[in-house]
């Protein structure tokens, strides 16, 4: 299973969500992503979409220079 | 230093302009060289096509030869780029020539690709290439009622054209008496109707105010022509009279037959525009063509390709680079088509848009022609 990491902080447009969905689609069913985000508003609409298209949550932390790091991982 | 650009759009324009005027002299003494290569003779103001689909200009306004826009000095062939062999520092052309550099600037642009979502390219309009301008601006013209379907795919050029297109085809449907007859219904991947949060801060009350409904987190999955709807992934369905696609992109082809990143997308330092990785040392990424998460804009491709031509300058003169790209876009966003309003932002600032003014409308139509002084980098 592939795992990448997209760099989206400082990104405004298109956005972390935005980056993580177009990384989705190039994607397999079972690889992970880890998004960087440095926009607190990624913690809580990247859990909202994911759900709703039914992918996975793996995990969300916050590093000590404010960094979100998200981890999806594709289930369908 | 032999200087090889590859791309003759935007962004590859402005960086051999600018880079020629500073290194005027090294190119007189034969100290420089600069070449370009591009896949056509012709230089298109893409933006134009958003008003083609409108009826308010034709294809032919927007073109100009390609060599007319150089500086003296540079050298341009028509020859497509089929092999980059980064590690030997050539490239080899359709026509089978191989042009070796000191230094490669790669601005290839992207691509709408209708054909990525199944039954998107043979049900829907865009404004993506001026053929489908055209077919847009016909059907829109002879459209008598009904839902027009706004649907977005991602990754796409120019972040705005969504709103544009909704606004630009509400004062077209409202100018031909037809707004008791239609409805607008607009969709989009996450959940606002914009990616930049003020921009959508200010469209949304917008929409409200002109009875365009919309939908968010709608990813569009395929379309089935034969009952004329669009499926999102999200699981949901909307019924269109006409549907008008923002289709998902990708970068050229030959990015990706080469190895140099997925879908057409170079990874590229989002300082310093160097390819990211071993042979990334003399290579300068622009334009669309970049990973970066930031809009694949004209206004991208500029700022990053003034940004370039001073370091490289820089480096032909006294061996190293000056400045570090700072994330600077800056996008006008028409909102109908006598007013409009813009967006300025860069890594660390996110935009402000005002109201929408006729002034800012004004000065965009003037922009659409002061363009190419741009191209010649001159503004
Ligand atoms: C409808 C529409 C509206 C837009 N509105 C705006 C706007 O309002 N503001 C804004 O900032 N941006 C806007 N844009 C986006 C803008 O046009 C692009 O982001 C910009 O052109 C990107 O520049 P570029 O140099 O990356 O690519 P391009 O300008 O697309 O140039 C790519 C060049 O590469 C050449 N090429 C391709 N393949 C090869 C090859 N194999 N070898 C050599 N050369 C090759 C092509 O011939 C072309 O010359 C809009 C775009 C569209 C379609």
């Amino acid at each position: 299973m592939a795992e990448r990491t997209v760099d989206a902080r400082g990104s405004f447009c298109p956005g972390p969500l935005m980056e993580l969905i177009s990384n989705m689609k190039s994607m397999q069913v079972g690889d992970t992503l880890e998004l960087l985000s440095t926009d607190a508003g990624s913690a809580k609409d990247v859990p909202e979409w994911v759900h709703k298209v039914g992918h996975e949550m793996v995990d969300t932390n916050q590093d000590s220079e404010g960094t979100f790091h998200i981890k999806v991982r594709k289930a369908k | 230093m032999r200087i090889l650009v590859v791309g003759g759009g935007m962004g590859g324009t402005i960086f051999a302009n600018h880079l020629a005027r500073r290194i005027h002299h090294e190119m007189k003494t034969g100290k420089a060289r600069i070449t370009m290569l591009s896949a056509s003779h012709e230089h298109v103001y893409q933006p134009g096509w958003l008003y083609v689909a409108m009826g308010r200009a034709t294809p032919d306004e927007l073109v100009r030869e390609q060599e007319s826009l150089l500086e003296p000095g540079i050298e341009f062939h028509v020859d497509p780029v089929e092999e980059f062999h980064l590690a030997q520092n050539h490239v080899k052309c359709k026509s089978g020539k191989v042009h070796e550099y000191d230094l490669i600037v790669i601005s290839t642009g992207s691509r709408a690709m209708p054909e990525n979502i199944p039954g998107l390219k043979e049900n829907s309009v865009n404004c993506y290439t001026a053929e489908n301008a055209v077919e847009y601006y016909k059907q829109l013209s002879e459209f008598k009622g009904g839902r027009i379907v706004i649907t977005v795919g991602l990754p796409h050029k120019c972040p705005m054209i969504p709103l544009e297109v909704t606004f630009a085809m509400y004062d077209f449907i409202k100018d031909r008496g037809l707004l008791d007859k239609t409805e607008f219904y607009y969709t989009y991947p996450i959940g606002r109707v914009h990616s930049l949060e003020n921009v959508a801060k200010w469209a949304a009350p917008e929409f409200d105010a002109k009875g365009i409904k919309y939908e968010t987190l709608f990813n569009m999955k395929e379309v089935d022509g034969k009952n004329a709807k669009v499926l999102s992934e999200e699981g949901s369905e909307v019924a269109y009279d006409l549907l008008v696609a923002v289709p998902p992109h990708k970068g050229q082809e030959v990015i990706e037959k080469n190895g140099l990143g997925e879908n057409g997308w170079i990874p590229t330092n989002r300082h310093s525009l160097h390819m990211e990785g071993e042979h990334g040392k003399n290579v300068i990424v622009l334009g669309d063509t970049t990973n970066l998460p930031i809009s694949k804009a004209g206004s991208t491709a500029h700022f990053e390709a003034e940004t370039a031509a001073e370091n490289v300058a820089a480096v032909v003169k006294m061996g190293r680079p000056v400045k570090s790209y700072d994330g600077k876009v800056f996008c006008f966003i028409e909102a109908g088509k006598d007013r409009a309003t813009y967006a300025m932002f860069d890594y660390q600032n996110p935009p402000q848009p005002k109201a929408p003014t006729g002034s800012v409308h004004a000065f965009k139509m003037a922009y659409n022609k002061l363009y190419w002084a741009t191209a010649r980098g001159l503004l």
